[in-house]
């Protein structure tokens, strides 16, 4: 008998968090992400951790980010509508620079939309959804082993950055079931926040060393005093209206992401080294461009996959050195047209990019790529 | 004893306060911080300087977080109580108090107040109500008595107000009570009560807000304001001595309703108990 | 794609399409074969259009939905004449004998067993429906071996629920006649 186990996509986004170290959840039930409510219900209590069913999505990412200050790692799980209602709160999080986990199974919309169908439409919102410049990183899974390994690397940059780190799956990664084998708990590499207890030289809680860009934590309720806050303040974290202290402030909540960019994004390239049409993708869609790409290469086209797993921020550096050797580039997403925008920012003038999405909540097949590259060819000859 | 109070348990670089002259949230943060310092110097009882967290929203009210000198953080409008649920949920021993106003928990916050007081979670709210968005400059709120005037009701409220104290009995609050600023003695004494109480607790402390309220519905100044509470807020023993007919105009000051229903982070422990007694089989 | 498998269940929200779309998948892990599962629905628990699907394959899978599926089980008339429009060639369809086949379809290529009346008569638990189907269609397409298909089945039933499932599972592979498992048995890869 085989060591892998049948698991859903939502459920592995669970079973990561606990290996990554989650002991706190506080959701509110929405399709597509209830599974990770449930999940989480049931395991936590068998691992010493805590779940609680919130009144609605403002609480539930109030509720994880106090638990996180007081030292726990939380998150909290839901989708499209209730990541809108989450907005407010991560701004908070990144602001007062707690961290956590917010996932975002993504579902058809606007508003209510299609509760059961797919779509890759919150990307923007992941980076623009709340108000005020701030730092966001975001991951996107697509499959089921990944959702288990990408889920601790974001709770792994959540703590070593001290901010909320988004994990954006999709209905398709969040309710597909694969075999996965998970690994051994012990050749995990799992983060943890670095504190200060008492460190005499320094007291303020907000004091970061020249050269660097994240505070240590100093453990909330745990024999230190001091006021955390939402509005701009200063390092001993009080309330300042000084615009020296709150540009330097929000400059370096931004630093602390843009600096460190290199460690922060990751990509997923396949058959990219000779490809001369790259088809970006992320999340679920990759599924679809994986097949077609394979398929293509079986015809002798010349044509890759360049896949975004740190979608935010965009792997700008990465696309670019890719430029030079294609000829065109594809952008396929379950959206009208949301990283279609980075990349046709990243390829500004130099490379046509073509984009293949949908929004009617059903998904895009290897034969709409495969479809669309043909089209693209035409039009190539027909220049 | 005013000053000591001060230096021990304030932030005193932080002062003085940035409320208004006649503002009653100073008298509640400091009947909030004269309950807590009688509760740690009580020989009887074990209470930790450390182990108090100070968990405020926004507006006038929520900015007495950052003056007292505990661990104490600053929230979003209306999420006090569900970042205190966190809290309290993610280490019971803490003993979390929010300090919140009445359109912080019973506006914009109301549903967090009612839920919080229906799962019984341990935390002590202490509403301060003066009747006004004070922060944004006067609008109406959930408290304003209908008829009142305020910027946004420039011909008298027509909503009905709410009894906050009434409200969280009514979602099942294990203890709920009012006090004032006129009765400080009182209202520290029902504060030390409601932190002592193991579960929900709720506070709804009168304010005034000569400023805003008091000016635009020609209350007076703060003085006439207190002098006001003094007249038609009562404390219990005296309250339920005097004859039904001059109750009329007056309200309670004391616990309006109290009970022993099990606190929700003792409910949860059992729950992980059990699962590792299964886990163990 | 050839390597592809593609099973596709519809029936009606509550027919318990979903699990068996996932013992099928749950079977494929067990036996160290790669499988992908997933299911659309509506937002009703009960009534609507369900549909699961699980694809099989010695290959790693990507693509992750059906799209011209080797099999297809339709408990209901609307999603047989939904469904049947959509198949490979050679496609095995089963179905409840209460419903009756469409024009479009090749009636040799339909297995039509009395699903639902053998859960609720046979068995006793109209619940057990999908279990029924799945002894009917492990039985005509010889996907897995019968242990490994109830291994499937018991990680996925409530404990205590054990036997009335077993049972299930043997009636269901009782309404498959040896000539059908001869016309339907499928070769993987």
């Amino acid at each position: 008998m085989s060591k892998a186990v049948l698991m859903q996509g939502n459920e592995a986004a669970v079973e990561g968090a606990i290996a990554a170290g989650m002991r706190f959840f506080a959701g509110y039930p929405i399709t597509p992400s209830t599974e990770i409510a449930e999940g989480s219900a049931a395991r936590l209590p068998q691992e010493g951790g805590k779940f609680i069913q919130m009144e609605d999505e403002l609480a539930s990412i109030a509720a994880v980010l106090g638990a996180s200050a007081a030292g726990m790692k939380a998150m909290t799980a839901t989708s499209g509508p209730g990541f809108s209602l989450m907005q407010e709160n991560l701004g908070y999080g990144a602001m007062a620079e707690i961290p956590c986990v917010i996932v975002d199974v993504q579902r058809a919309g606007p508003s209510t939309g299609l509760a059961t169908s797919p779509a890759q439409a919150d990307y923007m919102q992941a980076k623009w959804g709340t108000h005020g410049d701030h730092p966001v990183i975001a991951i996107s899974p697509s499959s089921v082993l990944e959702t288990y390994m990408l889920i601790i690397r974001a709770f792994n940059l959540a703590e070593k950055y001290r901010t909320p780190v988004i994990f954006l799956m999709d209905e398709i990664v969040g309710h597909m079931r694969e075999g996965v084998e998970l690994p051994n708990p012990n050749d995990l590499i799992i983060n943890r926040r670095k504190m200060s207890f008492h460190d005499g030289a320094n007291k303020q809680c907000y004091y970061v060393p020249e050269g660097q860009y994240v505070p240590a934590m100093k453990p909330f309720g745990q024999g230190e005093r001091y006021n955390i806050t939402g509005n701009a303040h200063d390092e001993s974290g009080f309330p300042t209206n000084s615009n020296e202290i709150a540009g330097k402030l929000v400059g370096r909540l931004l630093d602390k992401v843009e600096k460190n960019v290199d460690d922060i994004t990751r990509v997923d390239e396949y058959a990219m080294d000779d490809a001369e049409t790259a088809i970006v993708c992320f999340g679920g869609t990759a599924r679809a461009v994986m097949s077609a790409v394979l398929e293509a290469r079986t015809a002798g086209k010349k044509v890759g996959m360049f896949r975004p797993v740190t979608v935010w921020p965009f792997p700008e550096k990465q696309l670019r050195a890719r430029l030079p050797q294609l000829k065109n580039i594809l952008m396929v997403e379950h959206n009208h047209g949301q990283m279609l925008l980075e990349v046709q920012r990243v390829a500004g003038r130099e490379k046509p990019v073509c984009f293949l999405g949908r929004i009617d909540g059903t998904v895009i097949s290897p034969q709409d790529i495969l479809a669309k590259l043909s089209e693209m060819e035409e039009n190539h000859h027909g220049e | 004893m005013a000053s000591d109070l001060v230096h021990l348990y304030m932030r005193i670089d932080h002062l003085p306060q940035m409320w208004c002259p006649g503002c009653g949230n100073g008298v509640i943060m400091r009947d909030v911080a004269v309950a807590i310092q009688e509760l740690i110097e009580d020989p009887e009882l074990d209470f930790n300087r450390e182990d108090f967290v100070i968990v405020s929203g926004i507006g006038c009210s929520s900015r007495a977080a950052g003056y007292l000198d505990f661990n104490s953080i600053h929230t979003t409008h209306g999420r006090a109580i569900a970042f205190a649920t966190g809290i309290k949920f993610a280490n019971p021993k803490l003993h979390v108090v929010v300090l919140t106003g009445d359109g912080d928990c019973s506006a914009i916050g109301g549903n967090h107040l009612i839920h919080a007081a229906r799962r019984n979670m341990g935390l002590t709210v202490i509403a301060f109500n003066n009747d006004i968005y004070g922060m944004t400059g006067g609008q109406y709120s959930p408290t304003t008595p209908n008829g009142d005037k305020a910027t946004t009701a420039p011909y008298g409220n027509v909503d009905r107000p709410f009894d906050i104290a009434n409200l969280a009995t009514g979602a099942g609050a294990s203890f709920a009570a009012r006090g004032d600023i006129y009765h400080a003695r009182e209202t520290i004494d029902i504060i030390k009560q409601a932190i002592l109480h193991k579960g929900f607790s709720l506070v709804d402390v009168y304010s005034v807000c000569p400023t805003y309220y008091g000016r635009k519905n020609k209350k007076g100044d703060a003085v006439e304001m207190l002098k006001w509470q003094k007249e038609h807020l009562v404390p219990t023993a005296r309250y339920y001595s005097m004859p039904e007919s001059e109750r009329a105009d007056k309200k309670l000051i004391g616990i309006l309703s109290y009970n022993d229903y099990p606190e929700y982070t003792d409910e949860y422990a059992k729950v992980i108990e059990s699962c590792r007694k299964k886990d163990k089989k | 794609m050839s390597n592809r498998y593609e099973m596709r269940f519809a029936g009606s929200g509550g027919q318990g399409v979903i699990l068996a779309s996932v013992i099928f998948a749950e079977a494929a892990v067990i036996s160290g074969l790669k499988t992908v599962q997933s299911q659309a629905y509506g937002p009703e628990a009960r009534g609507g259009v369900s549909k699961a699907e699980t694809i099989l394959s010695r290959e790693m899978i990507w693509y992750s939905k059906v799209t011209v599926p080797n099999f297809l089980l339709a408990l209901t008339q609307a999603s047989l004449n939904t469904y049947s429009k959509t198949l490979s060639e050679g496609a095995v369809v089963m179905i409840d004998d209460s419903l009756s086949i469409p024009e479009n379809l090749d009636p040799t290529r339909v297995i039509s067993i009395p699903i639902l009346q053998t859960a609720k008569e046979k068995v006793g638990k109209a619940f057990t429906a999908n279990i029924v189907a799945v002894g009917a269609i492990n039985k005509a397409l010889q996907l897995f071996e019968e242990k490994v298909l109830m291994e499937g089945v018991k990680r996925h039933i409530p404990v205590g629920t054990e036997e009335i499932n077993k049972k299930a599972l043997s009636a269901g592979a009782d309404l498959i006649t040896p000539e059908q498992t001869e016309a339907f048995r499928q070769r993987l890869g």
